[in-house]
């Protein structure tokens, strides 16, 4: 058993455990009672005994019910602890952050969204896939260890010589299950590449069929297409004639279990030796009792699916997390004063440092904007900042206090973001608005949209303000996603304003728009700003340049107009 | 269903041969009781030993066979099974292949699914079709063997089989269908949570709303638990009513049986076959669950095996030799459905252009002005709601695709790289080409220096979607491929993206300097070395805006200027 199967099994409750072997043993017992009167009536020619058979009958029905109804329970409530502990853990981000912080580049940033659609997929069909697990092998397990010796009790009660076969040719099922199951997964392994490849195929020129009619190549891709599949049935018709021989050989050995239980049982009813009714109750128990042990690989093999899922999920929740925060309270609503401090962060798995070094004073009040080409650490910054990433060394003081002793939640209250490539949530365009502040008035989240340039494209929605967004509802473009989170910052009101402008090219009137939206939401308040465009720039005080992690230059908004003139001379 | 049939059709003899191994396993199952059950009661009889010998025979036999048959079955329903795969899976690419416009190749969901769908194939013959036909042989086989042993008691062995595997399997299909469909919605809507919570976790705890929207996903993970419930439950009544069912039809088999004045043996014959018989039939219930989840993407395959392919024109126009003009006449092209932005309403709203033949072009503008429909538009992948795009003076739309295509060729943002080796990759291009050609272009795209680092070299298998590889030695690989191809028009789309930006100035000046080639229509985003472009083009939502050549578009106010700008403030 691998350590997952046994992590799995130790999340069953102890009663649940007892309950499903208490109901696997009275399996066990009415099975052999219902064995007990069949013979008996048959043996008998007595009609009267098939009456409590058919309430032994309906009491295997009602067990059986019962279990899959505990099996069942015992199997939500493991998807469910392991769901609710997924959805309190972040995917695999950079400095212990929470999901969907951008690795400091678009790159990290593009693989924090497929770690989060495997994330997804694990949460719904991956932890599904344990139901098997739960409802088929556990109970099947627990009948496995029980059902045999109580067929096997019977047995010798009724007839010692048929029982002494059983008792010696039962454990060669396991026996033989795990010799040929060992033979089979080397054999399968070492094919295990080739099936992937070939399987694969199918995928790989599905998903390059636009390029594939663009050089032509269709015609001949659908040749290939046939063959490779051709190849792949071969291969795996090849490695099942070897998988399937296990449960061929556990079959015979069945057959031949019961054949020499039975021939002695047919010689000895000939000679007079026993009576019918005991014949046949060995008859019909004898295959019930290798039964629930051949059962038993085949649920396994069924909840094998399960079991790479829980796999997955283990390891999910064994990545260690990040900081929590201090606890220290500021309550001030006033503009803070921020000094950062020689702050270097190094993203893990990354050899150059983000940020190496970085001391910036930002005084209350006073808005600055960071510029530098991309992957320079401009956005790292602005995460520090949020606490969304911890220095690996250095300071970030908030009013001589450091962030790293503030209650984190306290602080956020004090900040409002405009991320680079804003989530839209799948709540209404009103709803994705007020996350800051949910109680909000309607009045104040139109008059947030319309302070960010916004209140036009939302009325032109579908359903104005209670237009549902995100995944399955509408989509925004880059521009409209990013005047909403100016809304939505402008409505929380916090005295700090972090901006970061999106890298993609907006078209002009979009941009003239956030210009104008960005321009009312930072007015008055503290704003560290990352620009990318020169309009941007109008709004700061003052301009620090990036490059490599390192501030490089710090100036007057005029310094970086110059700095353009320069260029487009140069190059000119 | 047609759309899977027509992939069995030719393997219709290999199908009847498993599925007659399966009826065949089935029935020896139920010989093999029935003849044990007959030998035992019998033997009671003391008889001899020579009445008995042909029962014994019979035992042995049947057991032998019935797992050798089981194991034929399997092997030749797999067999089946996956050589209507492939058949299917060719007929899906072809169909596939005929279409004009595809899924979008980034689009795994529907990508997933599509793969999906058509491995439905092997379920519905392995885990439907087959069993379904080996539990029906072997119920009625049950009746028979009932009805010579005991007339009376095969009526209820008919009946018990019929509730298995006709009431049950029904009650399965119907509530099963409606208990998964209501965890598929709570499934989807978890997704949608989950989603939030794990891609915009940051803005969650910045803006103090994760608390909230973590209460909600559980929420919704709570509904879901509840809705699996009701499926756990329609499970375990199916398991219940079959453990019943099988019981009494063998009770109240064995009672008729001996009300009629039936001996020991009968009645041993009557109630074990019975028991047998139904165990038969009860897999009936999981292959209609199953059957119901198969239906949806059988319909899926045949809707798309019966999609006509697009209009060709009757009398295509050939198209000149050599290096082609291309000119757009007032072409509006509408955005896609599946397009997520619901801004603007027409991708390229009335271009007016002309590109002189062996001129190269560049064509800037914000993301979703409409670059990459352009390019589209030249090489027919997308056809214009109104207008005309002329290639070498000859409509688009009345020449062949097929033609067009192979003169307009390049790197496009869909380029996809195989799960082959980099001169496969290459060699697609140009199937013909030698290693000198290969070589040519993979130094213009600076991929020479990474296939040199590459352990295999050129014979080095990429993985799929270009795995293996970084997002720039991917980008160069796509664009040998294109320069491999050397077409009339040329037309790249963000060539030297995911490059660092010296090399991809560097390529982007090469390409608009270097002598040869056709046609050159280039889209990017860094301005940095277009002055050698003949020409920039400047589009904004779907207009030309600006056009001229790169120094004079600096010399006057504008959108190039503000792009410009914003260049170098990021440098």
């Amino acid at each position: 058993m691998k350590p997952v199967e046994r992590r799995l099994l130790r999340r069953l409750p102890r009663r649940v455990v007892v309950v499903l072997g208490a109901l696997a043993a009275g399996q066990g017992v009415l099975l052999v009672a219902q064995a007990d009167l069949l013979a008996r009536a048959i043996a008998g020619l007595d009609a009267w005994s098939l009456l409590p058979l058919a309430g032994v009958v309906a009491g295997r029905a009602a067990l059986a019910w019962v279990t899959s109804g505990v099996a069942g329970r015992a199997a939500a409530a493991a998807k469910r602890e392991l769901r609710d502990a997924l959805l309190a853990r972040p995917t695999g981000t950079p400095g212990g952050a929470p999901a969907g912080v951008p690795g400091g580049n678009s790159a990290g940033a593009s693989s924090a969204g497929g770690g989060a659609g495997e994330r997804v997929t694990l949460l719904t069909r991956g932890l599904d896939a344990l139901d098997p697990f739960f409802t088929g092998y556990v109970p099947q397990l627990l009948a496995a260890c029980v059902v045999p010796v109580l067929v096997l009790a019977r047995l010798f009660t009724a007839d010692w010589a048929s029982a002494l076969v059983v008792a010696a040719t039962v454990p060669l099922v396991p026996v033989f299950g795990a010799l040929v199951g060992m033979r089979t997964a080397a054999l399968t392994g070492r094919q295990w590449g080739l099936l992937q490849r070939l399987g694969g195929h199918f995928r790989d020129v599905l998903a390059g069929l636009p390029t594939l009619r663009a050089f032509g190549r269709t015609g001949h891709q659908s040749v290939v297409v046939r063959e490779l599949a051709g190849e792949h049935r071969r291969a795996t018709v090849g490695a099942l004639r070897v998988a399937f021989l296990s449960s061929l050989v556990l079959e015979l050995v069945c057959a031949l279990s019961v054949a020499l239980v039975a021939v002695p049982v047919g010689l000895r009813l000939l000679d007079g030796d026993m009576a019918l009714s005991t014949g046949l109750l060995v008859l019909i128990l004898t295959p019930e009792a290798y039964l629930p042990l051949r059962a038993l690989g085949a649920r396994f093999h069924a909840s094998a699916e399960g079991v790479a899922a829980a796999e997955q999920a283990f390891a999910a929740l064994d990545a260690p997390v990040g900081r929590v925060g201090g606890v220290l309270p500021r309550g001030r609503a006033a503009a803070p004063e921020i000094v950062l401090e020689d702050v270097t962060v190094r993203y893990p798995g990354s050899d150059r440092a983000a940020l190496e070094g970085v001391s910036l004073r930002i005084a209350p009040g006073e808005r600055v904007a960071v510029a530098g080409p991309s992957g320079a650490g401009k956005s790292t910054l602005l995460l520090v900042l949020l606490g969304l990433v911890t220095p690996e060394s250095g300071r970030v003081l908030v009013d001589g206090v450091e962030l790293a002793e503030l209650d984190l939640a306290e602080w956020r209250r004090r900040v409002g973001w405009v991320p680079q490539s804003p989530h839209l949530f799948a709540a209404s365009v009103a709803g994705n608005i007020r996350l800051g502040a949910p109680d909000a008035p309607d009045e104040r989240v139109v008059e947030a949209a319309r302070a960010a340039a916004a209140d036009g494209f939302i009325e032109a929605l579908p359903h104005g303000y209670e237009t549902v967004l995100g995944e399955g509802g509408a989509g925004l473009s880059a521009g409209q996603r990013q005047r909403l989170a100016v809304a939505r910052a402008y409505l929380t009101g916090a005295p700090l304003m972090v901006l970061d402008e999106p890298s993609a090219r907006l078209d002009l009137a979009s941009e003239r728009a956030l210009v104008e939206g960005a321009s009312r939401l930072l007015a008055g308040r503290t704003a560290l700003i990352v620009a990318h465009r020169p309009a941007l720039l109008g709004l700061a005080g003052r301009v620090v340049r990036m490059r490599n992690g390192r501030l490089v230059e710090s100036g007057t908004e005029a310094d970086a107009e110059t700095g353009g003139e320069t260029g487009r001379e140069a190059a000119a | 269903m047609n759309g899977m049939w027509s992939a069995v059709r030719p393997y219709t003899a290999r199908l009847l041969a498993a599925g007659l191994a399966g009826v065949a396993a089935e029935l020896c199952g139920l010989g093999l009781v029935a003849a044990a059950a007959w030998l035992i009661a019998r033997a009671a009889q003391q008889p001899g030993l020579a009445a008995l010998s042909l029962a014994i025979v019979a035992v042995r036999g049947f057991a032998v066979a019935k797992g050798s048959l089981r194991y034929a079955e399997r092997l030749a329903g797999h067999d089946v099974a996956l050589r209507a795969l492939a058949e299917l899976r060719g007929r899906v690419f072809d169909a596939l292949a005929a279409r004009r416009r595809d899924l979008a190749s980034r689009d795994g969901d529907a990508l997933t699914r599509m793969v999906s769908d058509v491995d439905a194939v092997q379920d519905l013959l392995l885990r439907c079709l087959l069993p379904a036909v080996a539990a029906v042989v072997c119920g009625v086989a049950g009746v028979v063997v009932c009805a010579v042993a005991a007339p009376g008691a095969a009526f209820v062995v008919a009946g018990g089989l019929l509730a298995a595997g006709v009431v049950v399997p029904w009650v399965a299909w119907a509530s099963g269908g409606r208990a998964a469909a209501r965890a598929a919605a709570e499934r989807e809507r978890l997704a949608v949570r989950a989603l939030d919570l794990l891609e915009g976790g940051a803005e969650l705890a910045v803006f103090g709303a994760s608390g909230r929207f973590a209460a909600a996903a559980r929420e919704s993970a709570a509904r879901l638990e509840d809705a699996e419930r009701v499926t756990t439950r329609v499970a375990g009544g199916v398991t219940a009513a079959g453990f019943l069912l099988q019981g009494l039809t063998a009770a109240g088999a064995a009672w008729v049986a001996v009300n009629a004045g039936a001996d020991e043996v009968a009645v041993a014959v009557v109630a074990l076959t019975a028991l047998v018989a139904v165990e038969a039939v009860l897999p009936l219930a999981s292959a209609a669950q199953r059957l119901r989840e198969v239906l949806p993407a059988s319909r899926r395959v045949a809707a798309l095996l019966a999609a006509p392919p697009p209009p060709r024109p009757e009398r295509p126009r050939p198209l000149p030799r050599g290096p082609l003009a291309v000119d757009f006449l007032g072409v509006r092209v509408a955005y896609d459905d599946a397009r997520d932005d619901a801004s603007g309403t027409y991708a390229l709203d009335g271009v007016d252009l002309t590109v002189e033949r062996g001129r190269r072009v560049a064509v800037v503008g914000a993301s979703g002005a409409g670059k990459s429909t352009l390019l589209a538009a030249i090489s027919g992948e997308v056809r214009p709601e109104s207008g005309t795009v002329r290639l070498g003076g000859q409509d688009v739309a009345f020449c062949d695709p097929g033609e067009v295509r192979s003169a307009v060729r390049g790197l496009t943002q869909d380029a996809h790289v195989f799960a082959t080796t980099v001169r496969g990759n290459l060699m697609l291009a140009r199937p013909d080409a030698t290693q000198a050609q290969l070589e040519a272009a993979a130094r213009r795209a600076r991929l020479l220096e990474v296939v040199d680092g590459l352990p295999g070299g050129w014979d080095t298998v990429v993985g799929e979607g270009g795995r293996g590889l970084s997002g720039g030695q991917r980008q160069r690989l796509l664009l040998a491929r294109a320069l491999l191809a050397d077409p009339p028009v040329l037309v790249l789309d963000e060539p030297a993206e995911a490059l660092d930006p010296a090399t991809a100035d560097e390529i982007t000046r090469e390409l608009l300097t270097l002598p040869g080639g056709g046609t050159l229509l280039l889209v990017t985003h860094r301005l940095a070395a277009l002055a050698a472009a003949d020409e920039v083009i400047v589009l904004d939502r779907g207009k030309v805006v600006q056009r001229g050549r790169h120094e004079n578009l600096l010399g006057r106010p504008g959108a190039y200027r503000d792009l410009w700008e914003s260049e170098l403030l990021t440098t």
